[in-house]
């Protein structure tokens, strides 16, 4: 039997408009043949987690590049644990101080993605770290 | 002729580089050749291509002396926090020999929301400034006369809101429009092709765009009210070619509307700036600033029947390019940093930025930001370069490749003219889809090492901590504060009667401006303008293409 497709979402939470790395990022894990929604631009927490339980994701990819990742991603976090999506993988990427990492890794994010990381790197974390809903 | 045979490159001893030949292109994949010469320039003629600095076509540079009658403006973009933080750094960089302003807003002032909103949570003073009315404009410039020094303010979808309050800050100080200097970004072109921070939907932002330009022909004949920029799209990982064609095509774009609009073009066309963007590889940044200045040239001659030299000859503000900053071994940065800036200057700027070596990770500590400026000076003062105007005038290459960046750039000019101009070009997202494929082919690129970044994906070690700025929640407390003590001094019913005149001026055609400048001296705040507009004008939503 096929093995069921990684189903990504990639988000842009809050008011930040960079979104050349997200959408490398959706593209680079379609082309790894995952199936990805993007969620386009200024999305709300809310908005966000809505998106993740109708399009039932394995993996959601934050891109944050506007400094507002330690409100945003742990309301996130909360919003999830909240409907019960707590299995859901999330992970991290923008423009992070290394001081923030510890904070939001406690807040429940999976990883972190530094500018400079390659896509294979992250196509192959999220094969190997995705959460498999049975 | 020799017939050496052509050397394939040596790998680097540090073994984690493919070692595999590469092809010799610019980081925009343009094909460089091993040698050029004489024969290379046989169809190009001096006297109609390339000129002296100060005539035209202007390849060569907008004045005949260049630097040496007047250095560049150095001209940090900083802020952060609050206004009075901004202050503090503006007057820091002021001391330390920065001899321009600019200004950035943090997200909530761009987006049009004051720093009290609930979309604004998280975000308040973290890019930028936080800017929601004309009593915050008044403590950012505190102890910093309008009439002493030009600012440049990168703000687009509000403003005509955020110009407002300059003015008025200038009228208090009392300082004469007809002599204020600075410069508005003002593009809202390129917020649909690449910074994405538009609010309105493009026809009522591109009338919004006219009433500044208009008002400022009329009342601020030194000021910049519009700085048609290719830094922002450069950044979303378009090429060279890409960055020049379409900031070109978008400044072809403003001409039409405000001839539409009635304005002569020489009336209004002297004032319409341009900001690109220098980049990593050298000589094609060289080469598309000095063809930049040839189109715009032959554009506003052959196509605008432009008559003043002021019409014709391009004045344009650089930035290094952030997207080329590695989180990785950051020191690394100030190396770039001072090449790409080196080649805005051989490039005849007029004004510069240079980026910090913190840019991968946060807004720019003291150190970080005093290090970029120092960068400038010493480029100024100790490199020589500013001896005489464009040094590469006659290379072989220079010339050459700047022909090439030129044809290219017309041939997407011919694309967008053909899809019926850059408005119908954006809604059918052309350029963005451009942008995109570009950007996931350097990125490919990148991951198969066949573009090799120093300290990332070659040539990579232990990292150390950086110490970087922080920036609290507590300006948005205090903001929220302020906002509240605001609204209880201020005549409210004056807010709300010229709230509702700008929004029946709004439904007609008159130029807002006026309305807008009355609104704000009257303590409306930024979000009440924005949200007015938004009530007549509605938003804009993109169909994102990945």
């Amino acid at each position: 039997m096929p093995e069921k497709r990684i189903r990504v979402l990639i988000a842009k939470p809050g008011l930040d408009g960079h979104d050349r790395g997200a959408k490398i990022i959706a593209r680079a894990l379609r082309d790894a043949g995952m199936e990805v929604i993007y969620t386009g631009l200024r999305q709300t927490p809310e908005m966000i987690a809505s998106a993740a339980a109708q399009e039932d994701v394995d993996v959601i990819g934050l891109s944050i590049l506007s400094g507002a990742h330690n409100t945003l991603a742990p309301q996130l976090m909360d919003l999830l644990k909240e409907k019960g999506m707590g299995d859901v993988t999330v992970l991290l990427g923008g423009t992070i101080p290394a001081a923030d990492i510890p904070a939001l890794k406690q807040a429940g994010i999976a990883e972190i993605f530094l500018p400079g990381t390659s896509t294979q790197d992250i196509v192959a974390f999220v094969r190997n770290h995705a959460a498999r809903k049975t | 002729m020799s017939s050496q045979r052509e050397q394939k490159p040596r790998s680097p001893d540090s073994g984690n580089i493919s070692g595999k030949p590469s092809e010799f292109t610019t980081i925009s994949n343009h094909p460089i050749r091993r040698i050029y010469t004489l024969e290379d320039l046989s169809s190009w003629d001096a006297g109609r291509d390339l000129g002296l600095p100060g005539s035209p076509p202007y390849t060569r540079g907008i004045h005949p002396a260049m630097y040496r009658s007047r250095l560049w403006t150095i001209r940090q973009f900083a802020g952060f926090g609050s206004a009075e933080d901004t202050n503090r750094r503006f007057r820091y960089l002021l001391s330390q020999g920065q001899t321009g302003l600019s200004v950035a807003f943090d997200l909530p002032t761009l987006m049009g929301y004051d720093s009290d909103h609930v979309f604004a949570e998280g975000e308040v003073g973290k890019c930028g400034v936080a800017i929601s009315s004309l009593a915050d404009m008044e403590a950012l410039f505190d102890r910093i006369p309008l009439d002493g020094v030009s600012t440049s303010m990168t703000i687009n979808s509000p403003a005509a809101v955020v110009w407002a309050m300059y003015l008025a800050v200038a009228e208090k100080q009392g300082v004469d429009w007809k002599t204020l200097g600075g410069t508005l970004q003002n593009d809202i072109l390129k917020e649909y092709i690449a910074q994405k921070e538009y609010i309105y939907p493009p026809k009522p932002s591109m009338r919004l765009v006219t009433d500044t330009i208009e008002f400022g022909a009329r009342h601020t004949p030194k000021f910049n009210t519009i700085s048609i920029s290719g830094y922002h799209i450069r950044e979303a990982g378009s090429t060279a070619i890409q960055e020049l064609a379409f900031t070109l095509r978008d400044g072809i774009e403003y001409v039409e509307w405000g001839l539409r609009r009635g304005m002569a073009v020489d009336d209004f066309v002297p004032r319409l700036s341009f900001f690109f963007n220098a980049h990593n590889d050298f000589f094609e940044e060289i080469a598309k600033y000095r063809a930049a200045r040839r189109i715009w040239y032959k554009t506003m001659t052959d196509r605008f029947g432009a008559k003043s030299p002021r019409s014709r000859a391009m004045r344009f503000h650089a930035q290094t390019a952030g997207c080329s900053l590695t989180a990785q071994q950051p020191y690394n940065n100030v190396v770039r940093t001072a090449l790409q800036a080196l080649a805005a200057v051989m490039g005849g700027t007029q004004s510069l930025h240079t980026n910090s070596l913190d840019e991968a990770w946060a807004l720019p500590t003291e150190f970080a930001a005093t290090l970029a400026l120092r960068t400038q000076q010493i480029l100024a003062y100790e490199s020589g370069v500013t001896s005489t105007a464009d040094p590469f005038g006659g290379s072989y290459f220079v010339e050459s490749l700047t022909n090439e960046v030129e044809q290219g750039a017309w041939e997407y000019i011919g694309k967008i003219d053909a899809l019926g101009g850059m408005v119908p070009a954006i809604e059918s997202a052309y350029p963005q889809r451009e942008i995109a494929d570009a950007s996931y082919r350097y990125q490919m690129a990148v991951d198969r090492k066949e573009k090799i970044i120093v300290g990332v994906n070659a040539f990579t070690g232990e990292e150390k901590p950086l110490e970087t700025l922080q920036i609290g929640e507590s300006v948005r407390a205090e903001q929220s504060l302020r906002l509240r003590q605001l609204r209880a001094e201020r005549s409210n019913q004056e807010v709300t009667r010229r709230l509702s005149d700008l929004r029946s001026a709004a439904r007609g055609e008159q130029n807002l401006m006026p309305l807008i400048y009355d609104a704000v001296k009257a303590y409306a705040t930024l979000g009440e303008i924005c949200a007015a507009l938004r009530d007549v004008f509605g938003t804009h939503e993109e169909a994102p293409v990945t």
